[in-house]
């Protein structure tokens, strides 16, 4: 299967399709890209024309009338910032010194690190603790990063529907179509050379999180950069057969509602002296810390498409294209 | 482990001078890669304290992905910019100061907008 455009040669450029090509040249003439009645146009400029006026007078009075406002503005400023560092490092001299045990919390670090290894079947604790004991923790995680894309979404997606003026994606448009047509071939070469060890290493480190360092987070904001890093190389086109907006919201609905169920089952069954029926595994082997292994695919497939969707609403306004 | 303790003092050191330094950069593109490479120090420093977990997440997350989304808003901000410089231009006003200039002689009917 072909999943991505590679293209070494300097010399052979992709060569756009006829529509893409008069699109293309239609925005470097700098002629009009939608169609809109010609009154709507003179009405627009209208507008911006008065808006420059008004942020021309807005400068002007910032800039003399208001020098006193400004004088006082920074001094504020510095007195609360000021007193800010002082607040915090005077919380600082509460903690406990570096290295010094904390007698309040030693009784469940010493369940921890006594217990851990029987009741996760984790080698790496941290993973037990995150996606065992402290499961509901990760589990509103991974739904603030979802109601984070949601919010962006709601932000910066765009489309014909709502955007204020026909030059809002003006220069979108024209800087996606000249870094299209031509990418630098240094970035295309460094981002092949690094994409397949990226994504390895984020498969890697996603599921060895009950091994080895790492886990659901850490490998799935490393899959979520290589995707960037190609949809920044290769254009919006290579990462648009892989993940579109219908298949980032599927995965974010099957993840999240799969952690959900399952904690939700681990909460009544093993929790609290009960029997657990999900095996444990030998300590050590891929396959054991009973549910960490699909929790964290879970996290870590959530994570990554939640970084993607940050750079592609970002970038274009939308996940996968306006389809 | 004496040469720990000095690689852990110097990297503090410069995570101090980065901080600082995100704030007297001359430019906002100049602030992010200094937080970049504040992050990237970051990293070090809690491999040395003994956390691979958070500093693979800080190398991913903290030098990668949130210095890209600055990266973009700079971006999106001087886009802005450029529609605006083409209005003017295709108003007619290529010069603020000759908007101004322009605004002040149009009279009494804007005088709302323009503040006199």
């Amino acid at each position: 299967m072909k999943i991505f455009d590679l293209n070494f040669d300097v010399e052979e450029e992709p060569i756009p399709d006829g529509e893409d090509h008069d699109l293309l040249e239609n925005i470097m003439d700098g002629e009009e890209v939608h169609d809109s009645p010609r009154e709507k146009v003179k009405t627009e400029k209208e507008y911006y024309r008065n808006y420059v006026r008004s942020t021309q007078w807005v400068q002007k009075l910032i800039l003399t009338e208001n020098r006193g406002f400004n004088v006082f503005y920074f001094s504020v400023a510095v007195v609360s910032c000021v007193l800010l560092i002082g607040m915090l490092l005077f919380t600082i001299s509460y903690l406990p010194r570096y290295g010094v045990e904390n007698p309040e919390s030693i009784l469940v670090v010493k369940r921890y690190v006594e217990n851990g290894l029987q009741e996760t079947g984790a080698v790496n604790i941290i993973s037990g603790i995150i996606l065992d004991y402290r499961a509901f923790d990760t589990l509103g995680e991974s739904h603030v990063l979802f109601t984070a894309l949601m919010c962006v979404t709601v932000l910066l997606r765009r489309d014909s529907k709502n955007m204020r003026t026909q030059y809002e994606d003006f220069y979108t448009i024209r800087d996606e179509k000249y870094h299209e047509l031509y990418r630098e071939s240094i970035m295309k070469f460094v981002a092949a050379v690094l994409l397949p060890c990226l994504l390895l290493y984020g498969a890697y480190v996603l599921l060895n999180g009950q091994i080895s360092p790492g886990g659901g987070f850490s490998g799935g904001a490393v899959l979520g950069s290589g995707l960037i890093i190609c949809a920044a190389a290769f254009g919006f086109r290579s990462t648009d057969r892989v993940i579109t907006r219908k298949t980032a919201n599927l995965i974010a609905f099957f993840s999240l509602g799969f952690y959900s169920f399952a904690k939700g089952y681990v909460f009544f069954t093993g929790a609290n002296g009960l029997e657990n029926h999900i095996p444990k595994g030998t300590p050590g082997a891929i396959l054991s810390g009973g549910l960490i292994l699909p929790l964290d695919i879970a996290v870590g497939l959530v994570v990554a498409t939640t970084m993607f969707g940050f750079y592609s609403l970002f970038r274009r306004g939308s996940i996968g294209g306006n389809k | 482990m004496a040469l720990t303790k000095i690689a852990e003092i110097i990297l503090l050191i410069l995570l101090v001078v980065c901080a600082v330094g995100v704030n007297f950069g001359k430019s906002l593109l100049q602030a992010v890669i200094i937080f970049m490479s504040y992050s990237s120090i970051m990293c070090i420093l809690w491999v040395l304290l003994e956390s691979p977990d958070l500093a693979i997440t800080e190398a991913a997350v903290g030098a990668g992905v949130s210095s890209v989304l600055f990266m973009l808003t700079l971006r999106r901000i001087h886009t802005e910019d450029l529609r605006m410089e083409a209005l003017q231009q295709e108003a007619g006003m290529s010069d603020p100061v000759q908007i101004a200039e322009a605004s002040q002689e149009e009279g009494s009917s804007e005088a709302g907008i323009t503040g006199e």
